[in-house]
């Protein structure tokens, strides 16, 4: 038994039990043939979704790992904490339970990944040599005999092993043990070898001696870019997502990832967008080979434009979006579009900004506040029961007197969202004071069923 | 007062420099407010296009920025194209925004982590010229910010205004310091338009033209955007008694 998901783990299956002994724990277990091929092929499939979704590098590592270099591209997602949830997420939606973690190398995260209980986590670099210190020496990617080895002098976890000296380890286990400890704590580099597949569309350029000058990459970029819109042109295709990746003659990859809302091939745009992010790029000691790939190309659907007599077109701002959504990430730039709620807060949604216009608003005639407050914020309110507007209130420690007001416009709770609006009420009032500011308050409850809330006064808002 | 009919030799020497101040490129044109009052006092007849503007506001204006985002809404409401809006918090609501004629389709916010890449994502939109107009919230704006932000916006001959807003009102004496905006505007909220029953009337404004490229400064009360984000005289002053002409308030106190 080399595997047992989590029900048949429930009735007492473990890994490394007979099948026969696996079958008197549960009669109805499915047995399947181990098929390591098959498992690589499948792990294969996972790294190509992983590249395409997620980072520039992106590598097996068997049996059951995937290792993603995720510099500059966390940022589209918001952050890394936020992408290894949307990892582990989109993986655990298609039935797979996987577990991520992030550090500042190979071997720290595949430790970490393994032998720690949250799904995601994330370590910074100068800390995640801490964070493996007690984790067993199998952690290290040591194969078995040598862990068994280790075992028998009485080395069972990493601190134990980072404490002895080297040399005599080294004379006993070989000097792999010391290469993978080295790697993990960061003292040696661990160079990934991106995986590839034949129908990723991909240009490549090899230098004869390395380049390193801005200049040179920007014009080489330039130059990979229009063999790209080349091959994009044989198949009709255009590139939603670009990876640009250096090669350099210390064996590491730096990689910059560049996405655009719709597909494009326009030479200026891309090598625009690329150019923007060279900056981030580290030549190191040079770079000899550099590789541009289009891991998502959809096809240009070409759209006639109806040459119009009565106004000018509208211009097309989608490479500005490209470029502000490339420097700051996805979540940053939006629209908002109306919700179906009658709740404030919950009345506007964000869409991307390329999402189709609908031509929809919110309803004119309500008074809305320009700027509302994140959350609405406690006053202290004189008001006379049971829908009287305030006479006076005090908000941030500032008394204001109401000169004028209008109201109540009365929003019910959304009892289908939780239970504990079933009953509840707001009663928004529109307040001015003696000086022209304009609030917009509510009361909670509305003054007769105590059920539908306790009567305190909010500020939800500030008219202009 | 009538004004003083021009001189033919001012005419010549204004057509001079204007023709210096475009170094070759195309003119822009300018977008009106519709009202004469305050058409009258911007050269040109109205904002000019391809050019920054700075909107204010004083005391609780200056860290909420609700009339001056209003008053910008509706500037640039009435642009054609899609509008951006860059800010450093998220606290516009755009059903507010939506009722001074910027439909949710045309806007696009930008929420940027700190004022320097609010003012970068600024510059970008500028240079690319397809928007209507850009409108960015930031609280310091130099002189050399300012003035690359002049620079893109004539190139391309897009509307950029700059909403200043504070984090506390202290620091909105920084609004004194000189920047290359074309025209800096501060705006007030007054009590709104009284109503024969209870209830608010249409909100009303101190507009205040503090600095005006090759204009003089003036201020008007003025009632705010309505749904095409067009100001309005009050109607009670629609007769022109306070502001009739610019040395009328001067010359009357």
């Amino acid at each position: 038994m080399l595997g047992a998901n989590l029900a048949a783990q429930a009735l007492g299956v473990r890994p490394g039990l007979p099948a026969a002994e696996a079958r008197a724990h549960c009669a109805e277990l499915m047995v399947e043939d181990a098929d390591p091929e098959g498992d690589l092929e499948g792990l294969d499939r996972l790294a190509l979704w992983a590249l395409r979704r997620y980072a520039p590098i992106v590598a097996c590592d068997p049996p059951d790992g995937l290792v993603i270099d995720v510099s500059g591209a966390a940022h589209l997602f918001g952050g890394e904490a936020a992408m290894l949830t949307d990892m582990v997420d989109r993986l655990a939606a298609t039935g797979v339970s996987a577990r991520a973690a992030m550090a500042g190398t190979w071997g720290a995260a595949h430790a970490l990944a393994r032998y720690q209980r949250a799904p995601t986590l994330v370590v910074e670099s100068d800390q995640s040599g801490g964070a493996i210190a007690s984790f067993p020496v199998r952690a290290l990617r040591l194969p078995e005999e040598m862990v068994a080895g280790l075992g028998k002098v009485g080395i069972d976890s990493i601190i134990e092993l980072e404490s002895k000296p080297r040399a005599p380890l080294a004379l006993r286990f070989g000097p792999q043990l010391t290469r993978r400890l080295d790697q993990a704590y960061g003292r040696q580099a661990e160079p990934i070898d991106p995986v590839e597949a034949p129908e990723l569309i991909q240009v490549r350029r090899a230098f004869a001696e390395p380049i390193g000058a801005p200049e040179t990459l920007a014009r080489y970029t330039l130059k990979l870019v229009e063999a790209l819109c080349e091959r994009l042109e044989e198949q009709g295709l255009g590139a939603r997502k670009l990876d640009l990746r250096f090669h350099r003659v210390d064996n590491r990859i730096e990689a910059i990832r560049v996405g655009t809302a719709t597909p494009v091939r326009d030479v200026r745009r891309l090598t625009r967008l690329l150019c923007d992010r060279l900056e981030k790029v580290d030549p190191g000691f040079g770079v000899e080979t550099m590789v541009l790939a289009a891991p998502i190309a959809e096809p240009i659907i070409q759209k006639s434009i109806a040459s119009d007599l009565t106004e000018a077109p509208v211009p097309d701002v989608t490479g500005l979006i490209d470029t502000l959504t490339n420097r700051a990430g996805a979540q940053r730039l939006y629209r908002a579009a109306p919700a179906q709620s009658d709740v404030p807060e919950r009345s506007v949604r964000r869409v991307e900004p390329t999402a189709p216009e609908t031509g929809e608003g919110w309803p004119l005639r309500w008074p809305r506040p320009t700027r509302l407050l994140a959350w609405p914020e406690p006053i202290d309110a004189v008001a006379l029961l049971p829908d009287q507007p305030p006479v006076s209130f005090t908000w941030r420690g500032v008394r204001r007197r109401v000169r004028r007001a209008d109201g109540p416009e009365r929003i019910f709770g959304e009892w289908w969202r939780r239970d504990g609006e079933l009953d509840a009420v707001r009663d928004y009032f529109q307040l001015e004071d003696d000086a022209g500011g304009r609030f917009w308050v509510f009361r909670r409850g509305d003054g007769e069923r105590s059920v539908t809330g306790n009567l305190s006064w909010w500020l939800h808002g500030l008219f202009g | 007062m009538p004004a003083e009919p021009p001189r033919p030799v001012f005419e010549t020497l204004r057509a001079e420099i204007a023709r210096i101040e475009v170094n070759g490129r195309p003119r822009k044109g300018v977008l009106p407010f519709g009202l004469e009052t305050v058409d009258r006092m911007l050269p040109g007849g109205g904002l000019v296009l391809g050019a920054l503007h700075e909107v204010g506001g004083v005391g609780d204006c200056a860290v909420h920025g609700a009339a001056s985002a209003l008053f910008a809404a509706g500037i640039a409401a009435r642009t054609r194209g899609k509008v951006l809006w860059c800010v450093t918090r998220a606290d516009l609501f755009a059903p507010a925004l939506s009722q001074v004629g910027l439909s949710p389709d045309r806007l696009v916010y930008f929420e940027a982590g700190d004022e320097k890449a609010v003012l970068a994502a600024f510059e970008e939109a500028l240079r690319h010229g397809g928007l209507g107009a850009v409108v960015g919230e930031v609280a310091r704006l130099s002189m050399t910010a300012s003035r690359r932000l002049q620079l893109c916006a004539e190139d391309t001959g897009t509307l950029a205004i700059a909403v200043r807003r504070w984090r506390k009102q202290a620091d909105a004496a920084d609004f004194g310091q000189p920047t290359a905006a074309n025209t800096r505007w501060r705006v007030t909220a007054l009590p709104s338009s009284p109503l024969p029953a209870a209830g608010i009337g249409r909100a009303r404004w101190l507009v205040e033209l503090l600095r005006c490229k090759a204009g003089e400064t003036a201020d008007f009360e003025l009632e705010a955007c309505d749904e095409t984000g067009r100001l309005a005289l009050p109607a009670d002053l629609a007769d022109g008694s306070l502001a009739s002409s610019p040395w009328g308030r001067r010359a009357s106190s």
